[in-house]
């Protein structure tokens, strides 16, 4: 291991880690707030970069990173408004089942309309390329970008949340609905705004997360497991403590797909020789990318067990 | 729990009425459909319905949203194959299952002691992390679960069970029936044990639970394992059935997506509601999937109208139907339910003649651009189509949102009524 892998891993690691910390932002401020646990939220995600393939080929990419979150809000919002809203008064269960419902249909509506392979979302002329080359490897100014949005759109959140009279009585609201209703203001309405809001930034990570990656239909449920991880291993309902957790998983991830060692090697060090022979070979032998994948779900079993409220978490249950 | 009517004491003549029905309908089912697709169908419904009531000890009685119970299953596939692949087959074939049971239990006894630490929608969520790590897991052991390929094994091995081989199709299908009725039996009875009433209790008020000085955690704990058991119980019966088993498939997310689904669908409030589920289960992954490519669609937007407008699935649609009867009013409400289903249809009809067009552009463009639908000829690519359809759909739209509303008031007239009646009836 050397500077310069590490250096290059740390970047890719937290590129992908601000772009997950756009989704489970979104999907923790829903769930503070409302109480929801958002299952389509990726699935927003998956449309974002569907609508922004589309759109791109009209006008181009830097109006689509405009058009596409909106629209994907709009999308969450009617949904809000016209399904969820409905679905308010038999309890939280059925609120997640129906967003349960909702992510089948997104993806087979993406399918049904885009079909089922990837789609070519390409970068930008201004995105290719290296930004910087350092010690001989080349850092993409496509992640560069992701961060870029990804601090932009914290900073302004941050901003809108803390700054402007919508943002308090959003956080009224997050704390005590009955009161500010009983104030004069229309609570359900601040619920759909979140949640249009929250979507929209879910379509907002999937403009730019798609052409980063890949556009396919697989792209919403292979990062949805994982945003429920983030979530979890933050604390529920903690801003913070998902913007820690993302990070986290991010970088683990990343570091961990190029790792190619295994428990055999460590076993050599301490001068014990393990063969195809030993108990537990086929568990000694995986290397630490293959386990890449299961690495945050073995985070969050590790959490539940030593810290169940999470990193920055205050609810226990 | 509701008492029935024909409530005798002290034998409980309805009751052991509807379980003999029970009992002969899993009998006679395959002597009265026939076919070798009916037979594997009726099979496949067998364990299904052991997993869905299994699922709905989580979800209705429990009120835990699980959306990894295809570990369970899965596992228990597992397990038993092996048991099934052992050199010396040392375990009976008709004991399998159990095996794939105990498999289970025992997993879910593993896993379950994280899970149920927490309660609703971080139950759901930790559920799915479990399910996703279990999935991939799959794939890293190649040497257990066989990877891509799977395991396969052969069900006729050993000496037979009193001349029965297990050989032809028949013979699983009544070791399977044997199974769903012990099962559904055990599982019923346990909704009357203590646990199964303080698991109800867990659901519906956990904080007064706790005040009463159980541990709302180990109750979960309880039964998450013992649904974990018929989950085993279940997979055990889909591997004699099968006999084989992918990781990539038995264990996949969304697996128990399905299970979730459908059990929902069939009514997770009422004990039978996740057997009914189970029969749609097969019917539709079987015949509407061969019947029409846009199925899952279908089955997204039936899951989301159900959810918003009859959260108690088919079942509460059933019962609530049954009370009406109960009292003598059903037949006021049968012209409404004929106009209901007619505009109904007319919509369905023509929103489905425009999805199907859709699909056959996107995935048969190259056979032409005419489909047939429901023996019409259609030609996807012409406007006169979809305005016929667009026509179709808006006419019966709007006839259903007229007959919709009379139907709801009269509905609401009817309950009125009944609520006098029972008024009356407690005044005399």
């Amino acid at each position: 291991m050397n500077a310069e892998f590490l250096v290059i891993s740390l970047l890719n690691g937290v590129s992908y880690g601000l772009l997950l910390f756009m989704l489970s932002s979104g999907l923790t401020l829903i769930f503070s707030m409302m109480g929801v646990l958002n299952f389509a939220h990726t699935s927003f995600y998956m449309l974002g970069a569907y609508f922004a393939y589309t759109i791109s080929q009209v006008v181009g990419f830097w109006p689509a990173l405009l058009i596409a979150p909106v629209m994907v809000g709009l999308l969450g919002a009617t949904f809000e408004r016209y399904s969820l809203r409905r679905v308010h008064k038999f309890g939280h269960v059925p609120e997640l089942l129906v967003t349960f419902g909702l992510s089948y249909l997104i993806l087979e509506l993406v399918q049904l309309l885009w079909g089922r392979s990837t789609v070519p979302y390409g970068l930008p002329t201004q995105l290719q390329g290296p930004l910087f080359t350092l010690y001989g490897t080349q850092f993409p100014k496509s992640r560069s970008f992701i961060m870029l949005v990804a601090l932009v759109m914290l900073v302004s959140v941050w901003l809108l949340l803390t700054r402007t009279r919508i943002g308090l009585v959003i956080q009224a609201a997050l704390k005590n609905p009955e009161m500010v209703e009983a104030l004069g203001h229309n609570v359900p309405r601040v619920f759909m705004l979140v949640f249009g809001g929250g979507a929209a930034l879910a379509g907002l990570a999937g403009v730019i997360g798609g052409n980063t990656y890949v556009t396919e239909p697989a792209m919403a449920a292979s990062v949805g497991s994982i945003i429920f991880v983030v979530v979890v291993v933050g604390g529920m309902g903690s801003l913070a403590g998902a913007f820690l957790a993302s990070l986290l998983i991010g970088i683990l991830q990343t570091f961990a797909v190029a790792i190619d060692y295994s428990m055999v090697h460590l076993f050599q060090l301490v001068g014990i020789t393990v063969t195809d022979q030993t108990f537990g070979y086929p568990l000694w032998k995986l290397t630490i990318s293959q386990v890449a994948p299961i690495l945050p779900y073995m985070l969050l079993v590790l959490m539940l067990i030593f810290r169940p409220k999470g990193l920055l978490g205050t609810r226990e249950d | 729990m509701k008492t029935s009517p024909y409530r005798f004491k002290p034998l409980n003549i309805g009751r052991f009425l509807i379980w003999f029905l029970f009992a002969v309908a899993l009998l006679v089912a395959p002597l009265i459909f026939r076919s070798s697709l009916a037979l594997t169908m009726l099979s496949q419904m067998g364990y299904l319905v052991i997993i869905c009531l299994s699922y709905n000890i989580l979800l209705g009685q429990g009120g835990m949203l699980s959306f990894g119970h295809a570990v369970y299953t899965g596992l228990g596939s597992f397990i038993a194959i092996h048991a099934m692949n052992m050199a010396g087959h040392q375990v009976p074939l008709v004991l399998i299952p159990v095996v794939g049971g105990l498999a289970g239990m025992f997993f879910a006894f593993l896993f379950g002691a994280v899970t149920t630490k927490k309660s609703g929608t971080t139950f759901a969520m930790i559920t799915l992390g479990i399910g996703e790590l279990v999935a991939s897991m799959a794939l890293m052991f190649p040497e257990f679960f066989g990877g891509e390929g799977g395991i396969t094994t052969n069900r006729v091995y050993g000496s037979s069970f009193l001349g029965v081989t297990f050989g032809p199709q028949l013979e699983v299908y009544y070791l399977i029936a044997v199974y769903c009725f012990l099962c559904t039996v055990a599982m019923f009875a346990f909704t009357g044990t203590p646990l199964g009433r303080i698991l109800n209790a867990v659901r519906d008020n956990p904080e007064r639970v706790a005040f009463i000085g159980y541990s709302t955690q180990r109750v979960r704990y309880l039964a998450f394992i013992i649904a974990g058991f018929f989950a085993g119980v279940g997979g055990g019966l889909a591997t004699i059935n099968f006999e084989i088993v992918t990781g990539a498939d038995s264990l996949s997310v969304l697996r128990s997506g399905g299970y979730l689904l459908f059990t929902f669908l069939g009514g997770a409030t009422f004990f039978f509601g996740p057997i009914i589920g189970a029969v749609l289960l097969v019917l539709a992954s079987v015949l509407l999937s061969e019947l029409t490519k846009a199925w899952l669609l279908y089955l997204g937007l039936v899951f989301l109208f159900m959810v918003m407008y009859a959260p108690g699935g088919i079942a509460s649609l059933i019962m609530m139907n049954l009370r009406i009867a109960k009292y003598g009013r059903l037949r006021l409400l049968l012209p409404s339910y004929l106009a209901l289903a007619g505009t109904g249809l007319v919509a369905v009809f023509g929103a489905a003649a425009m999805v199907e067009m859709v699909y056959h552009l996107q995935l048969n463009a190259a056979l032409g651009p005419e489909l047939s639908f429901l023996g019409m000829r259609l030609d996807a690519t012409s406007l006169n189509s979809w305005f016929g359809a667009g026509l179709v759909l808006v006419t019966g739209l709007g006839l259903f949102e007229l007959v919709r509303r009379q139907y709801v008031h009269q509905w609401g007239e009817i309950q009125e009524a009944i609520e006098k009646d029972i008024k009356r009836a407690e005044a005399m």
